[in-house]
């Protein structure tokens, strides 16, 4: 194993020694979500015709699960690694900025493609959506998990302590993810919140996923590929730069 | 080619306690080379730029300006091959709490590049006496174990210059003549060592090279035995049952009861013979002995006790 192979495997290995914390858990309440809102909307919500609301809930759910864990995994390993002063490990190594980078986006896409998956298969015992586009639904995976891993860096490197994080992720990916589509269709919003919804680079990560299960979506998929590809460059940018000029972590 | 080069180096921080816009100069102008196979020491008071140096040379903070070079590759422009042959054990006992101490070593090993280590691992486990915790999560080590767990982690990749913040502080006495043979083996060895310690008769005994650092410059810079020989005269040694009069307070070495004070003649050690008693003070257990590097020490220090100017230059 390369430098930033072995950096990258020690990224999986930590999630998964805590596998009830970060696999199950997330899991279990993507099913609650499931549970709850499938029950309770399902005879009152119909977003698309021929689709039940549950089902509709099933991809959303795990896209929602996949971008909060894929930038957990990667935020919370760096604020744990400054808290503890362990970084000094890494930070003592010959590994580049771009060696970092991999590692620690490249383990966050396997934390998000885990969980997600783990969410879409136990949702299979609910409801099972059509698989109309699976190359689509695991392309914007891939890069939802990649955007927010990279959004991941930018906060684990801002944050000096896990109040800091937590402020990151109740402020901003909650809302975001929240109110990207998850539980409802965007065309049953007013339309000022319509208009609102297509500047948040969330919405088209859900969508352009969901599409791949059932061939529709609110938007064009390439549109939403674009958009999902461009906040990836940049936000990845943004994670490397960071990372080149050490931020909050060389002085 | 030296081991470890600083060209003229300074480091400076915002300051906080300088006026609007100051600056705090933690490093002034610092150049210092050391050659391979060296033990050098790097002695100074708290706040005098050890650690900054050591940040610096492990490119863990940067120079504000100058040049740092490990076995002549910059720090910066040429990092990863500076710190191939860099091995830092840092001041702070750090640990992470996911892993084993095997794990621990074979990742730092992987970082590094370098495969199939376990051999390395293993002799390393054993030298520092960690063998029986290989598989033991870090989290439950003692402190004493997590310093040898630190050397270990730095000498994973066999590098050629180890640089050692502190390495001894609250470490119990057994401890540290194992962990100093262990060095002094890999110094015999060829492997250059940069020592920073505040406990002086450990730097005496085994650096051969020794630069002293206050305020943020270097004030001395000497072999070890030049500088014991450059201290001239004797040290009057002796207990008193009181606090000394001020006049002899500002020049002694005072550890509780006992009183260390610099003595150039016989006419001398009777005059603070005298001055004790005319203080009232029984004076017991008289000895005369050479200086070590801790009067030498106090003497640098005491000469450059000019103020501290760092402060918003």
């Amino acid at each position: 194993m390369t430098g930033w192979q072995m950096l990258f495997y020690k990224e999986v290995l930590r999630f998964w020694r805590v596998g009830a914390q970060t696999i199950t858990g997330p899991i279990l309440t993507a099913m609650l979500y499931l549970l709850v809102f499938g029950q309770a909307l399902e005879s009152h919500v119909k977003v698309y015709d021929d689709i039940s609301y549950t089902a509709f809930l099933v991809p959303g759910l795990a896209m929602m699960s996949l971008l909060q864990n894929a930038f957990a995994n990667s935020s919370s390993s760096l604020v744990a690694s400054k808290v503890m002063g362990n970084l000094v490990f890494l930070l003592l190594t010959p590994l580049s900025p771009w060696h970092w980078f991999v590692a620690y986006v490249g383990a966050a896409v396997v934390r998000g493609l885990v969980v997600g998956f783990g969410v879409l298969a136990v949702a299979l015992l609910f409801a099972v959506p059509p698989f109309a586009q699976p190359l689509w639904a695991l392309l914007f995976a891939v890069l939802g998990s990649a955007l927010m891993g990279s959004l991941g860096v930018v906060a684990g490197l801002w944050s000096e302590k896990f109040d800091h994080m937590a402020a990151f992720q109740n402020f901003a990916v909650m809302p975001m993810t929240f109110l990207s589509g998850v539980f409802y269709s965007i065309h049953s919003l007013p339309p000022f919140w319509q208009t609102v919804s297509h500047f948040n680079p969330f919405f088209y990560m859900i969508d352009g996923f969901r599409y791949g299960f059932f061939g529709v979506s609110d938007v064009s998929p390439w549109l939403s590929l674009a958009v999902v590809v461009s906040a990836t460059a940049a936000v990845g940018l943004w994670a490397l730069q960071l990372l080149r000029m050490g931020y909050k972590i060389r002085n | 080619m030296p081991a470890i080069s600083f060209q003229s180096v300074s480091k400076s921080y915002p300051s906080p306690r300088g006026p609007q816009g100051g600056t705090f100069l933690a490093l002034n102008n610092v150049s210092l080379d050391i050659e391979a196979g060296e033990f050098f020491g790097l002695l100074g008071p708290n706040g005098a730029g050890k650690t900054t140096m050591i940040t610096i040379l492990a490119g863990l903070a940067k120079a504000s300006s100058g040049r740092v070079s490990v076995m002549g590759h910059d720090v910066q422009t040429d990092f990863a091959a500076a710190r191939r042959a860099l091995g830092v054990v840092p001041q702070e006992l750090v640990f992470d709490p996911f892993f084993k101490v095997r794990e621990a070593l074979l990742f730092q090993s992987g970082y590094f590049g370098v495969k199939h280590n376990e051999t390395w691992v293993d002799e390393l486990l054993d030298y520092l006496g960690l063998a029986d915790k290989s598989d033991a999560n870090m989290r439950s080590l003692s402190g004493g174990m997590k310093r040898r767990l630190l050397v270990a982690l730095a000498l994973v990749h066999k590098p050629p210059v180890i640089v050692l913040d502190e390495p001894t502080a609250g470490v119990d006495v057994e401890l540290r003549q194992t962990l100093w043979h262990f060095i002094d083996k890999l110094n015999k060895q060829g492997h250059t060592v940069l020592l920073t310690t505040h406990y002086l008769e450990e730097a005496e005994a085994l650096c051969g090279r020794i630069a002293m650092l206050k305020t943020g410059q270097v004030v001395a810079l000497d072999s070890t035995s030049a500088l014991l020989s450059a201290a001239s005269g004797n040290v009057l040694r002796c207990t008193v049952d009181g606090d000394l009069p001020p006049e002899l307070a500002s020049l002694a070495r005072v550890t509780g009861r006992v009183v260390q004070l610099p003595a150039k003649d016989a006419a001398a050690v009777e005059q603070y013979l005298a001055q004790i008693r005319q203080a009232g003070l029984q004076v017991q257990d008289i000895e005369i002995r050479r200086p070590d590097l801790e009067d030498v020490f106090l003497k640098v220090m005491h000469q450059h006790s000019g103020r501290d100017d760092r402060v918003a230059l």
